[in-house]
């Protein structure tokens, strides 16, 4: 294999990091501009991120879609979770092609879609909008991320495990929490953070569902910039990317270390 | 004094008609959807019986031991332990264990968490717990690696923490479900005569399912040889091999030459049979009787066979033929002879010397002789 550095692949690599990568550059770097303009530099300062922290506005919207993320996030989860063992476990109910298909449907059908079916519906049953609904609405869409999570986890998950729980004495509820639970765990939990990390993001079905009183945070930056774009929502997206970033390199440093670690002690148990 | 029996001399419950027997599979039938795995199947096992269930994948053994252990119910018939009928009763209040193929260890707990999570499920005293481990782990040696997770065990060990877990609780009944079928060959025999102090040890019933012949010959006090959800023989090792009462035994256990032919004549012990081409074989105390003119195959093992250049004085049944191939595999040598009305006959040697006397090549003329009581009479 060729794995020198050709001209060629020097020029793709770099347009295409630019490609994706030099609009959120600009963004950080304009968040620590003095200027109010947003497109002229006017020398370095981080004063947009105080006056942010002075905006009740944006503060009372990120504290809004944390609730909802968090909430929906959790309760998805649990559905999501109870849909996959049943999916993987009663192989030979009636219909079972059709239901699979049916809780995987949501994954491509477009948010425009999901969000003014959800808006018909709580009008027809003459629900309130405001963060109640933000919440049901992101529990109906996230949970079939956390399905398809967790059922790639329980395809490959050892039956013998639970029997041999059950042949030690355990019944089959203590033997779900105390073997299968902790076993497909990692999955539930990255289920959990896939679920919280849509939610947190979402703009489309948030409009959708939501009423007075219940803005999350992507609604407001975008209600913002309609207005024109300060410095100030650079620093609060700044700030969004900050947290993602963290986020995923924690998960990834700790996948990593995991997986190194049962490699060496494979290796050492293999060696006796 | 000639035997044909078990070898552990002083143990042979089923040939005391008292005998009360442990687990009775009381004409069982399993069916899966259409498939039927296990078809009207009785069978008896004694109490501190090693038993082991013999046949190839597909042959329904498994599922017997599924429902002993709880996880399948029988479609029909009834499984009693000890006295007690099972239907009903699920898996975690069954007083049998099982050991898994796949050893099933929890992957999330220490080895010493594994081994204690059927003493913690019956409520023992913590105190109570703790000994209990350390003597397990003490019977399959493993004291230091109490505080290790499966992942860190190699395959060996692995087997023994799964030993370990399904002796702890001191079920009644062990189950193992192909117990060393995944482990290399060396381990697998060293293994194989664990098993079998340690059911002498605890004085337990093992119930054992492999398609390894070797290792239920080499462990078991008794076989049962399964074909299509059905027993074919349940018998002592010893018997299983020198008095198959079928083809299919014969052929599943050992390697074997059959004759097809006709009984000729047949008197209290001596049958003797005319083969196709005209060849006479007698056979002495072999096995089924059968109606004068039936057909009927004669089975001997090839290491019953004797291959010499010239024709035996003393022998009574001799067939003439010239060699055709010939394995030397150091400990014995397989001579394949094909005899002159074409069969081919499989004859194997123990080199007990290190030059032989008669040498034979290939295509050398050759005669194939055997004893009178060498070989068996199967009339199915």
């Amino acid at each position: 294999m060729n794995t020198t550095w050709s001209r060629f692949n020097i020029t793709s690599i770099t347009l295409g990091f630019a490609f994706l990568y030099l609009p959120i550059v600009l963004l950080v770097v304009f968040s620590f501009n003095e200027s109010k303009l947003v497109t002229v530099w006017g020398g370095f300062s981080t004063k947009w991120y105080v006056s942010l922290f002075h905006n009740q506005g944006l503060m009372d919207a990120a504290w809004v879609t944390i609730r909802v993320g968090l909430i929906s996030a959790t309760v998805a989860t649990v559905l999501g979770t109870m849909g996959a063992l049943a999916l993987t476990r009663y192989t030979r109910f009636r219909g079972r092609v059709l239901f699979s298909g049916m809780i995987f449907a949501p994954l491509v059908m477009p948010d425009v879609i999901t969000g003014l079916s959800l808006l018909l519906l709580f009008v027809a049953i003459g629900m309130d909008r405001g963060m109640t609904t933000v919440i049901l609405a992101h529990i109906t869409f996230t949970m079939c991320f956390v399905a398809v999570v967790v059922q790639s986890r329980l395809v490959s998950f050892d039956r013998s495990l639970e029997e041999a729980a059950m042949d030690l004495g355990a019944p089959p509820v203590k033997t779900f929490f105390q073997i299968t639970l902790p076993v497909i765990l990692p999955a539930i939990v990255s289920g959990w953070m896939l679920a919280f990390t849509l939610s947190l993001d979402d703009l489309v079905i948030a409009s959708f569902a939501s009423g007075p009183g219940a803005t999350t945070l992507p609604m407001k930056i975008y209600s913002q910039v309609r207005l024109g774009v300060t410095p100030e929502i650079n620093a609060a997206c700044t700030l969004l990317i900050a947290i993602v970033t963290i986020g995923v390199i924690i998960a990834s440093v700790a996948n990593k270390r995991r997986e190194v670690q049962r490699q060496l002690d494979e290796r050492a148990a293999q060696r006796g | 004094m000639k035997s044909l029996g078990s070898i552990r001399r002083d143990f042979t419950p089923w040939k005391d008609p008292n005998a009360k027997p442990y687990i009775q599979f009381d004409k069982v039938t399993k069916k899966f959807g259409d498939f039927t795995a296990v078809n009207n199947l009785s069978l008896t096992i004694f109490e501190r019986e090693f038993f082991a269930l013999l046949g190839a994948s597909g042959c329904g053994k498994s599922t017997l031991l599924r429902m002993l252990a709880g996880f399948e119910e029988p479609t029909a018939g009834r499984i009693l332990l000890d006295g007690q009928d099972l239907r009903g009763i699920p898996p975690y209040r069954r007083p049998v264990n099982m050991m898994f193929q796949s050893y099933a260890l929890f992957p999330h707990m220490t080895v010493e968490n594994n081994i204690a999570f059927g003493l913690r499920q019956e409520g023992m005293p913590k105190p109570d717990i703790q000994k209990r481990v350390a003597e397990m782990l003490k019977l399959v040696k493993l004291e230091q690696f109490a505080k290790r997770k499966p992942h860190q065990l190699s395959g060996g060990q692995r087997q023994r923490v799964a030993l370990a877990r399904s002796v702890a609780k001191r079920p009644k009944v062990l189950l193992l479900d192909e117990p060393l079928g995944a482990l290399d060959k060396k381990l697998r025999e060293e293994t194989q005569f664990e098993l079998m102090d340690l059911q002498q040890e605890l004085g337990l019933t093992f119930v054992v399912v492999t398609h390894d012949q070797e290792e239920a010959m080499t462990m078991a006090d008794r076989i049962a040889i399964m074909d299509k959800g059905e027993v074919m023989q349940v018998a002592t090792p010893p018997e299983v091999y020198e008095a198959p009462t079928s083809r299919f035994v014969a052929h599943f256990v050992g390697n074997v030459n059959m004759f097809e032919g006709k009984i000729a004549e047949q008197s209290a012990n001596t049958t003797r049979i005319t083969g196709p081409s005209g060849a006479q074989i007698v056979v002495e105390n072999g096995g089924a009787a059968a109606r004068a003119d039936a057909n009927i195959v004669f089975a001997i093992r090839p290491e019953k066979i004797r291959v010499s250049s010239k024709k035996p004085v003393d022998a009574v049944n001799a067939l003439e033929g010239e060699v055709y191939d010939i394995a030397y595999l150091g400990d014995m040598t397989v001579y394949h002879v094909r005899l002159d009305d074409g069969q081919i006959v499989r004859a194997s040697a123990l080199n007990a010397a290190r030059v032989t006397e008669d040498p034979l090549t290939w295509n050398d003329r050759a005669w194939v002789s055997f004893r009178p009581d060498a070989g068996v009479v199967l009339a199915r």
